[in-house]
């Protein structure tokens, strides 16, 4: 399993500059795909699961659109963190296979992390805040770690380049630091994971992720962010009245 | 703030920051020269004659990141030329992919100020003699690293608010602040420590880069009594802790200033 991960990052490196920048903005890696197939055999993935007991049920056809000015900006950092803690609440829920005790350990923290984020802007939102919303995580199989660990770092990825293409939108400058000492922890967690899924040849900060031209982490406007994310939500997000880049 | 400001508040801030840098002994130095070491009078802070001020916020933001990409780009590539004893070859790669963009961090903010940018300060990664071994024991090296990745994430964090105005330098400085995470977190596993930061476990590195860090209030919301029943299902550990490593916090720059002061011998 690791030798696969190292000969893929190994192909990505040696990749000409705009492959990589495809798949860094792809981002969504060819072992989910794979996965979409197997998942349907998979007992442990429930295929719509309503991130929490109690809300409201989730429909395909609601859409929900984020706001706009910070509080619109602040519900498109609350989807995501709910996003996130719906998986990994998954990965803790259906472990996959031959889950070691110090991964289940890692996972179940940064879990909790994505609890916490979640609940800090639920809490900062208040009335304004998104209603929960549904996932849907049908695409993933649960029960193999390369492609739970390969979600996982995309997850998280996406994420760091969500928040960092949101500072830009914010106004309100405690805001802005809220945002800061959120998406520090979020890129501790890409890097944690990309360890677990290769630890060498700095793949923590590998050229997947990190712009090896420049140095620089993407930043990418929620347009392309919630393309990406939409398809694990089970509601339409509309971003329509969020602050313009 | 300005740069005379920069240079001169170093100056003030140095008379014992060797001393307040409190490397946990455990985890660094069997030797004990450091305590010796802090005596030694400030080296770098007589040779700021160089006029350049500008009151200019950005510029000096800027500038204040730049000096702390020169630390980070020097101390690696110093430490990639040691022996091999100082790195494994798996550790050597890791630190080489690190190096490449402190590296592209410096070019990219001296290309941003253009005549503006500071020249690269000449440094003492011995933190004048309180960490001897910094080039020839893995575990001082990586702890020191960690220290100064650290420092830089809570340091460009503590600046964003001062880049609002100008939103590409703003998403720049997001971008740099990101990956120098991922740094912490790397580098985190190769000590084998968790990759997130509290004031709780801070390894080696001195407690001033931690400092704060155990806050549980963000945006007015005390997030231990929000989420800690809830997070005590299954954990082996407190889950305060787990509260605390979930946002990371802030650096004003003079105690950035404190962090990095022992490591500049001149500007």
């Amino acid at each position: 399993m690791e030798n696969i991960t190292e000969k893929s990052a190994k192909t990505l490196m040696k990749q000409p500059v705009d492959r990589r920048r495809f798949l860094r903005y792809a981002g969504f890696s060819a072992a989910m795909t794979t996965a979409l197939i197997t998942a349907c055999e998979n007992p442990g993935a429930d295929p719509a699961t309503n991130i929490n007991a109690g809300a409201r049920v989730s429909a395909p056809g609601d859409v929900v659109d984020l706001g706009s000015g910070d509080v619109g900006v602040l519900n498109y950092a609350y989807a995501l963190e709910q996003l996130e803690y719906a998986f990994y609440q998954q990965v803790i829920t259906t472990p996959y296979a031959g889950i070691s005790a110090e991964e289940l350990f890692l996972l179940r923290e940064v879990r909790d992390h994505e609890y916490i984020h979640r609940e800090f802007l639920r809490a900062a939102l208040g009335a304004a805040g998104l209603p929960m919303l549904g996932a849907n995580f049908r695409s993933i199989d649960f029960t193999k770690r390369q492609d739970v660990l390969n979600a996982a770092k995309d997850f998280e990825d996406l994420g760091v380049t969500a928040y960092n293409g949101a500072g830009r939108l914010i106004s309100d400058p405690g805001n802005l630091v809220l945002a800061g000492k959120i998406v520090s922890v979020e890129a501790r967690h890409a890097g944690l994971i990309r360890h677990l899924l290769l630890p060498r040849l700095g793949f923590f900060a590998g050229d997947n992720a990190v712009d090896p031209n420049t140095g620089l982490d993407a930043a990418n406007p929620p347009s392309f962010v919630l393309g990406m994310a939409q398809k694990f939500i089970v509601e339409t997000i509309t971003a329509n009245n969020l602050p313009k880049m | 703030m300005n740069l005379f400001n920069l240079f001169s508040d170093i100056e003030k801030l140095d008379a014992d920051a060797a001393g307040r840098l409190d490397f946990s002994r455990r985890k660094l130095l069997k030797n004990s020269m450091a305590a010796a070491a802090i005596a030694t009078p400030a080296l770098f802070a007589t040779t700021v004659n160089k006029a350049f001020a500008q009151n200019n916020t950005i510029t000096d933001v800027l500038n204040f990141a730049l000096t702390l990409e020169y630390l980070e780009d020097e101390y690696y590539r110093t430490g990639q030329l040691m022996t091999e004893s100082l790195l494994t070859l798996d550790q050597r790669a890791d630190i080489i992919q690190i190096n490449k963009h402190e590296a592209l961090h410096v070019k990219f903010l001296q290309t941003a100020l253009g005549a503006a940018a500071i020249k690269k300060p000449t440094f003492d990664f011995t933190a004048r003699g309180a960490f001897p071994t910094v080039f020839s024991n893995t575990a001082t090296f990586l702890t020191v690293a960690l220290a100064f990745e650290e420092t830089g994430v809570r340091a460009y964090k503590g600046q964003v608010t001062n880049l609002m105005s100008n939103k590409d330098v703003l998403t720049a400085a997001l971008q740099i602040h990101s990956v120098e995470a991922r740094h912490c977190a790397g580098l985190r596993r190769m000590l084998n420590m968790l990759v997130w930061s509290s004031e709780t476990m801070p390894g080696g590195v001195p407690a001033a880069v931690y400092a704060g860090e155990n806050n549980t209030i963000q945006g007015g919301v005390e997030l231990f009594g929000l989420t800690g029943a809830s997070l005590t299902q299954g954990k082996t550990r407190a889950a305060i802790e787990t509260v605390r490593e979930s946002f990371d916090e802030t650096l004003t720059r003079d105690q950035v200033l404190a962090i990095a002061g022992p490591f500049i011998r001149s500007m």
